[in-house]
């Protein structure tokens, strides 16, 4: 087990899940340097979903360490990995149905504001959150539905209010499950440029199966296959490793 | 981000935010209208209905509404509430009968052993999701009905009989059914607005996440076992409450109120009337136990009629009562 790299926000060594001895991930060491747009790729069944699991700790690996700005996270549990500021996307889009867009947001802005507990007071508090919340929403291009249920709104747009609702904690460190998956074009072209802009200042981990996507916006690749690493570079360095083309691109001329 | 706004997929159908938001306002000014002709209604009544009917749908609408806070706004199915309503019961029951408690104190007993009792089952029911979670509230209420069923105090199959209802803080009588139909009263719209005050917090808020989307909300950082853990806590309490409550008022505290039948009795009111709505578990109550009251007099078994009613709520209106009137105003 080497050390991780000192310059790395999010590392993990050695990390192995094994589901009833079946290896869905085996032995991934995998360093995120801060400030960039990190993504993760491979065919289907290649584990990179798993390992999204293992570094926010929604799965506890088998073996393997995390590492989270210098601190060991291998056995914290997820909401606490959430308030250290590693906080993660659902590949199926994570919103709250019944809440609208602006209640969405508040949920997520509520607890820094010491808004979460309280039972005994009513819930008009929450109007001191509507400004910043508006703010987020209005960033996400949302402002026109913000008093609508989020299960009305389409898929394109839910993705965007589930950023906003992520960027309310204001994370050091993103990870979005597919940001585009199921995406129209024209959604993927907003979902990117939205990524890009607030990938500002921070780092963002994405598993991605659209290669222009990741060719695009990525700054570095990880290409997993069978649970394993297959390579990693940046797009170029990757997509013309011969082993990868064999695994992966071979199967997916576009 | 302009083009963010301009292109892309089209808008839903639908209203405008003013729209909506009046729509929303109508909704709660309709509420604050049956709230205020139900305490109306409920201040007349016992005028014109038998007091003593009109006190134990009173408790048992607590009690559904207390059921409610967890099922219809965690969204935890639990199997086990008969255990902190019945629980309560023999507490407050015992507490005004041997340690010659009044009847303030006696209440207050019972709900806050409901409510150790709620801490315990709740802690290790929560790491369950879904029907286990269920299931493990069933088993453990089973668990504390064998142990009221062996427990001196309780008297076994006899009960606690002949519960004093004594003087309300050594002041007020009682025994005067006025008296106590009006406390009962003020007992229940203590407990419901509870209900309404979390329901409608900060923390209700955090609730109705948790039961929209668990796992987004832990994503979001909200140690969402400690949420749900006090939301339990705080139904078992009011169900305590409730139960504590019945025992005062019909003098008695027996098997009946923590066997299991009482637990399926308690999800059959909140979903008639229309879980996560604020009045539709007291209306399920008061429907439930009319036909109780009133079939009991009669050949046919209620529980055969209870069971018609049951299938005919679940194939017709999903909703309850309340649900889908609320269904029908929004449309």
């Amino acid at each position: 087990m080497s050390a991780t790299s000192s310059d790395a926000i999010l590392s993990a060594r050695g990390l192995t899940k094994e589901f009833f001895g079946f290896k869905a991930v085996n032995d991934v060491d995998l360093d995120v340097m801060e400030g960039t747009i990190h993504a993760l790729i491979g065919p289907n069944g290649a584990g990179k979903t798993t390992v999204f699991n293992l570094l926010t700790k929604f799965l506890t690996p088998t073996e393997g360490r995390i590492v989270f700005r210098g601190e060991d996270i291998t056995g914290v549990k997820p909401a606490d990995v959430a308030r250290m500021g590693l906080v993660r996307s659902f590949q199926i889009s994570a919103v709250f149905p019944h809440l609208t867009v602006l209640d969405n947001v508040r949920v997520a802005l509520q607890r820094k504001e010491g808004l979460a507990t309280q039972f005994w007071r009513s819930n008009r508090l929450l109007g001191r959150l509507n400004e910043e919340a508006e703010r987020l929403i209005d960033a996400v291009g949302l402002s026109a539905f913000s008093a609508h249920d989020a299960a009305e709104l389409p898929y394109g747009r839910k993705r965007a209010l589930e950023i906003a609702t992520t960027l309310a904690l204001d994370p050091p460190v993103l990870l979005f499950d597919e940001p585009m998956a199921g995406m129209g074009v024209e959604d993927i072209g907003r979902i990117s440029d939205l990524i890009r802009r607030i990938a500002k200042g921070r780092t963002v981990v994405m598993v991605e199966h659209n290669l222009n996507v990741v060719a695009d916006l990525c700054d570095r690749v990880t290409v997993l296959a069978r649970g394993e690493i297959l390579a990693e570079g940046d797009y170029a360095t990757v997509s013309n490793d011969k082993r990868v083309r064999e695994a992966y691109m071979g199967s997916d001329d576009e | 981000m302009s083009s963010l706004t301009q292109s892309g997929t089209a808008a839903p159908q639908g209203e405008s935010i003013e729209a909506g938001h009046a729509r929303q306002k109508n909704l709660s000014r309709i509420g604050l209208a049956v709230a205020i002709v139900a305490v109306a209604g409920l201040i007349a009544a016992p005028f014109f209905v038998y007091p003593v009917f009109l006190m134990t749908v009173l408790c048992f609408a607590l009690f559904a509404t207390a059921f409610n806070l967890l099922l219809g706004y965690v969204g935890l199915l639990s199997f086990g509430h008969a255990a902190f309503f019945g629980g309560a019961a023999y507490f407050a029951a015992h507490a005004a009968k041997v340690w010659g408690f009044e009847p303030l104190s006696a209440i207050l007993v019972g709900a806050v052993g409901a409510g150790l009792m709620g801490l315990a089952v709740g802690a290790l029911a929560i790491r369950r999701q879904g029907i286990y979670f269920a299931m493990v509230t069933l088993a453990l209420s089973q668990m504390i009905f064998f142990i009221f069923l062996q427990a001196p105090f309780t008297h076994g199959e006899d009960g606690i009989q002949g519960v004093p209802r004594g003087d309300l803080l050594g002041l007020v009588d009682l025994n005067r059914p006025l008296n106590i139909y009006y406390f009962v009263l003020l007992v229940f719209l203590f407990g419901f607005f509870a209900v309404w005050r979390i329901v409608h917090s900060p923390f209700g808020h955090v609730l109705q996440a948790i039961r929209e989307n668990e796992n987004r909300a832990i994503s979001l950082g909200y140690r969402v076992e400690r949420y749900k853990l006090a939301a339990f806590v705080m139904s078992a309490t009011i169900a305590g409450l409730a139960g504590a409550m019945k025992a005062i008022v019909l003098q008695i505290a027996t098997l009946t109120d923590v066997a299991w039948q009482m637990s399926g009795e308690v999800v059959l009111m909140t979903l008639l009337g229309g879980m996560g709505t604020i009045f539709g578990p007291s209306l399920g109550a008061a429907v439930v136990v009319t036909m109780q009251n009133y079939f009991a007099t009669s050949d046919v078994p209620v529980t055969v009629i209870i069971g018609v009613v049951f299938v005919l709520c679940v194939l017709l209106f999903r909703r309850g009562i309340v649900g889908e009137a609320i269904r029908l105003m929004k449309r």
